[in-house]
């Protein structure tokens, strides 16, 4: 996900007009091409709606829509690890809600924020398709099932010990 | 020790999400180093869901003898010994497989159509596909059935829409051949958003290829030569084996310009759902697939005459494409020897919540609630009594277990106030409480309407902020009232499927459980000890050992107390989060 393609909080505007480019050839690509924009800078930038506005000569205010109705598109970076907290229906009845404070206890961020550390971002989802091992939650890619407040507070000191290991 | 080469054994592990999630990969690859050095004739296969979630992670080892034992909850550390043992030595473990009993129990009142080769071929594969009769329909359909008999076979088999809705899908197609205009499109909606379903993602993981053959053949039907898969980014595992599969079936010329000689040509394409679950309802699909906010638009004009970009368009949903092969293969005859008068076949179901045996099910319609708890599901999971069962996700509704011999058909579950849905079932114990289960549906339909109709954006907030008065205790005797009233106008002024069904989980909870409501008004009490602004906890100090891990817990300091002696719950700070419950290994905090 997010790597090399920013620099001093700057974007590369290349990058993107090569995502635009790829795509416009098909009809009704914004969306796709939002979506590789934000798998590659981690997030939409503001700067990014105006510049893929211009490439493909669709109004910025069209592409704010379009990015503010979707849930999947962010207007803000991320933490390192992107927790994605399951709501659906089965972990709601198996402790979801006890899932998300247990979170917000051991990392530090609540529901919709990233940790002071930019370590952890903590979002809600409606549901991850795992209901058999729920309560669930996604951290990147990875999905995490039967926890318990125990189980999670091991998995992120486990995250902690790896990026402490790897920054000492 | 050692076995001929020609006795071969073979090890299947289940590597869908919920496999993977509960460590199968781990377990793969212990297999794969530790087999590698062993003088074994064992061929290690990934497959995808086998169907019994709650065993995951789940292997099969099936002899040279072709005997099957499936291993639950395997762990890395358990490979060892299953190799030593069963492999090695021809003895299974018997304490770690799954009982014979158990296994027959759980597939006696299943019918795999759908499913069938769901756990059992790797979806990766083409190869195995083909060796399970995979495209053989499409071949048949190509060489030697007209567009209007494959309409017409679809069209008696009597398969109905598997989205929810459980319209005939033999007729839409006809419509759509009809249409006029070019090209003409094939959408699958994989956009599976409701919380408590993964039937499609489990299809899509496992078995690939029968929903592309589907699509194919649903397009020869119509006379279309695109085809998009709309599906949800949360689904990257579906994603990536959908890629996977659609690049080897256009290598093998299944997909691309005249396939097989046909004359037949036709592109498939994926799209991904960027996170909006109105995106589900057709209209507001195609206007997310053309690059719009995903906002439902008045029908008709209907897809089949105007849909993607104003062309005609046939929109499936993915256990329907699933149905189509094996329906052409095996006859509209076999398919509608299954269910009851008005809905034939089987249907898929995400069974889940407090069920012991939790899981991907195919059971033929007419089925009922009751055998599908009980004898599929093994009855609750907690052993406390079963009290109802949510069908449909937060379109559908609570159907209470006194009506747990209502058949699931598409008339039945209507009767009753839920809907069929696309296959959610939420078992639910008597630790599960009415008002909010209902706020919880009522939560996601809000935050998930776009907004466009004032009753779905409006009505639906004015039913959460009563329900959260009534979770709060400070309900007021007309709410109820004011409650259904507002369903109804909600239901009827709403443009798409999203506000018309919204109101259904309120409208059947009020009508079987409105003694619950009235409790949580009146006595200000929540008889499942659910709702926080009704219930305290506290510690039980005869069982405390004072070990201190519900203080460490609790995320606002509302636990005190010295080590080894009772600690104390602060009333004043607590949440009632319920934390320190969860914890607390010892049963030594109360909720009243």
């Amino acid at each position: 996900m997010a790597d090399g393609s920013m620099t001093d909080g700057k974007i590369d505007f290349s990058v993107i007009d090569a995502i635009a480019r790829k795509h416009s050839v098909e009809r009704g690509a914004v969306i796709p091409i939002l979506q590789e924009v934000q798998d590659t800078l981690g997030y939409v930038p503001k700067a990014a709606i105006q510049r893929v506005a211009d490439d493909i000569d669709v109004p910025a205010s069209e592409i704010y829509g379009i990015v503010t109705f979707y849930a999947q598109f962010r207007l803000e970076p991320l933490g390192k690890y992107l927790i994605k907290v399951c709501h659906g229906t089965a972990c709601h009845l198996c402790g979801a809600e006890m899932v998300a404070d247990t979170i917000a206890q051991v990392t530090g961020a609540k529901e919709g924020a990233t940790s002071e550390d930019k370590l952890f971002t903590v979002e809600r989802v409606a549901c991850l398709g795992c209901c058999s091992l729920a309560p669930c939650i996604m951290i990147n890619s990875d999905t995490h099932g039967r926890l318990t407040p125990e189980s999670i507070d091991k998995t992120m000191q486990e995250i902690r010990k790896k990026e402490a290991a790897s920054a000492g | 020790m050692s076995l001929a080469k020609e006795e071969k054994w073979t090890i299947k592990i289940g590597l869908a999400s919920c496999g993977i999630a509960a460590g199968a990969r781990k377990v793969y690859d212990a297999f794969k180093t530790q087999l590698k050095d062993k003088s074994l004739n064992v061929e290690i296969k990934q497959t995808g869901c086998m169907g019994m979630c709650y065993n995951e992670a789940l292997i099969e080892i099936i002899s040279p003898q072709n005997e099957s034992t499936f291993y639950s909850k395997v762990t890395p550390d358990k490979v060892e010994r299953i190799i030593n043992e069963h492999i090695a030595r021809s003895t299974p473990v018997t304490e770690w497989a799954i009982p014979q009993k158990e296994l027959k129990g759980l597939m006696a009142k299943q019918k795999r159509v759908v499913l069938r080769n769901c756990g059992i071929i790797d979806p990766e594969s083409l190869e195995d596909y083909l060796a399970a009769a995979g495209y053989q329909a499409l071949e048949k359909v190509l060489n030697s059935m007209s567009p209007q008999e494959v309409i017409d076979e679809i069209t008696t088999s009597g398969l109905r829409g598997r989205g929810g809705a459980g319209f005939p899908t033999g007729i839409k197609w006809g419509f759509a051949r009809k249409a006029e205009g070019e090209p003409k499109y094939i959408v699958c909606n994989a956009d599976e958003g409701d919380p408590g379903a993964f039937m499609d993602r489990s299809v899509l993981e496992s078995d690939p290829h029968t929903v592309i053959e589907g699509m194919l053949i649903a397009g020869y039907a119509v006379g279309a030569s695109e085809g998009y898969f709309y599906i949800r980014a949360e689904y990257p595992l579906a994603i990536k084996r959908l890629e996977i599969a659609l690049a080897k079936a256009m290598e093998k010329g299944f997909i691309g310009e005249n396939i097989k000689g046909s004359g037949f040509s036709f592109n498939i394409k994926i799209r991904q759902g960027a996170g909006a679950f109105v995106c589900g309802e057709e209209t507001a699909l195609l206007m997310s697939i053309e690059g719009k906010r995903g906002m439902p638009r008045v029908r008709p004009p209907f897809p089949a005459n105007s849909g993607l970009w104003e062309k005609p368009t046939t929109i499936n949903n993915v256990e329907t494409l699933a149905n189509v092969a094996w329906i052409i293969l095996n006859g509209a005859g076999a398919f509608n020897s299954y269910g009851t008068e008005k809905s034939k076949g089987t249907k898929v179901f995400a069974l889940a919540g407090k069920v012991a045996h939790g899981g991907l099910i195919e059971v033929p319609m007419g089925i009922t609630l009751k055998e599908v708890v009980f004898d599929v599901g093994g009855g609750t999971s907690s052993g406390l009594e079963f009290k109802a069962i949510q069908i449909g996700g937060p379109s559908g509704g609570v159907i209470p277990a006194s009506m747990a011999d209502t058949q699931v058909d598409y008339e039945s579950v209507t009767k009753t106030g839920a809907i069929m849905g696309s296959g959610g079932l939420i078992v639910m114990d008597e630790s599960s409480c009415m008002v909010d289960i209902t706020k919880f549906f009522l939560n996601f339909t809000q935050e998930e309407s776009c907004g466009k109709c004032t009753f779905c954006r409006i009505g639906t907030l004015r039913m959460l902020e009563t329900l959260k008065r009534i979770a709060n205790g400070e309900g007021k005797e007309e709410d109820i009232e004011l409650l259904e009233e507002l369903a109804h106008n909600v239901k009827r002024a709403s443009l798409c499927g999203l506000g018309q069904t919204a109101p259904n989980p309120v409208l059947t909870t009020i009508k079987y459980f409105r003694d619950e409501y009235e409790e949580h008004i009146r006595d200000h009490k929540c008889r499942a000890k659910k709702c926080q602004a009704l219930i305290t906890y506290e510690v039980i100090s005869e069982k405390c050992p004072g070990c201190g891990v519900c203080a460490k817990y609790c995320p606002t300091k509302a636990i005190s107390g010295e080590r080894k002696k009772p600690f104390v719950i602060d009333q004043e700070k607590c949440i009632r989060c319920g934390l320190c419950m969860n914890v607390c290994r010892l049963g030594a905090i109360s909720v009243q």
